[in-house]
């Protein structure tokens, strides 16, 4: 019993030493980047993070993803290039998934 | 001429809504992450102090997977920074929104930083947004059902639902493709695109955990920045 409250404790250090791990990589290069004015390369660079982030969340779902994850990135983008408010993008996407999965 | 950054309640309402068509892919992650954990021997104390503490997802998986008791505290420790290196990098981007908020109020919103809200906070401030609300909105909006549905897989496991027949398990990647798609800048994206999708998609088949995110965004933007640069 003794030891159950013991490992109790070790577990919710553990969670709180992760929290500060994830904290630190949060907001430590946020920090770093208000002390030190970026130069021109620096603001080119992080202009251009966001669409290589999006890129890599995007390219190993829906390159290994088989027919049903291609047919869903083509039913995202031609809602897209149609104009359809995000909501319907992101439902034309996920029903080609399903759609698929049903044939 | 760029207008002052604000922070309203109709902000943070405008950010929470963005997150409503992820709501079903948060709860079923968050429902799956509370039952992997409860096989894995943690306590529902310890599962929702996860979800509301460590706020993320992907490194919540890795950690449940790596748990023993004794936990491995720098092992866990290490873990939860590789994975969520990424933040290095993406949280900076917001900084035009969250460095005028000042001191106490950066730091807290820091804290909210996922991929999600970060992602439509991004493309809300190219459109033009100056309500840093939108962020701190966007983000609770997912830190709530996090840790929710978090304690309700935990306490419940095994009802959770099958999603890949309704195609559920795509709408993160629906989401994010239809955020990248307006990035589209003509030929010049091209380069950046290839070098992310291919830096990632050969991280991923190598390396274990969130590398392939770190490293495609890294390979995508460094080769953008170079030509933006050279130009």
């Amino acid at each position: 019993m003794f030891g159950d409250s013991l490992s109790g404790g070790a577990g919710l250090l553990a969670i709180v030493a992760m929290a500060a791990a994830t904290y630190a990589v949060r907001a430590g290069g946020f920090a770093l980047l208000q002390r030190l004015k970026p130069s021109p390369f620096v603001e080119a660079w992080l202009e251009q993070i966001p669409p290589a982030v999006f890129v890599a969340l995007v390219a190993p779902p829906v390159v290994s993803g088989g027919p049903a994850a291609w047919a869903g990135a083509v039913g995202v983008a031609l809602a897209w290039r149609a104009g359809a408010p995000f909501f319907l993008v992101v439902l034309s996407g996920v029903g080609l998934v399903a759609l698929t999965r049903l044939l | 001429m760029i207008h002052p950054v604000t922070f309203s309640s109709a902000g943070l309402r405008r950010g929470a809504g963005t997150m409503v068509p992820l709501l079903p892919a948060v709860v079923v992650f968050a429902a799956t992450y509370g039952f992997v954990a409860r096989q894995q021997g943690l306590s529902v104390l310890e599962t929702v102090a996860m979800s509301a503490l460590v706020f993320a997802g992907a490194a919540q998986m890795v950690a449940v997977q790596l748990w023993q008791h004794p936990p491995p505290l720098v092992e866990l420790t290490v873990a939860a920074a590789v994975v969520n290196l990424r933040y290095l990098i993406m949280a900076p981007v917001l900084k035009d929104w969250l460095a005028p908020l000042g001191g106490v109020r950066t730091y807290a919103s820091l804290f909210l930083t996922t991929d999600e809200n970060w992602a439509v906070s991004v493309a809300e401030m190219r459109r033009g947004g100056r309500d840093a609300a939108f962020f701190v909105g966007s983000g609770l909006a997912l830190w709530v059902p996090w840790v929710l549905f978090s304690a309700v897989g935990r306490l419940g496991g095994g009802l959770i639902p099958a999603t890949e027949p309704y195609g559920l398990d795509f709408i993160g990647t629906a989401v994010f493709l239809a955020l990248l798609l307006p990035l589209w800048q003509g030929r010049r994206s091209l380069l950046p695109w290839i070098a992310a999708a291919a830096a990632a998609l050969l991280a991923e088949r190598l390396l274990a955990g969130a590398w392939y995110l770190l490293l495609g965004g890294l390979a995508g933007s460094l080769v953008g920045a170079a030509m933006h640069v050279r130009r």
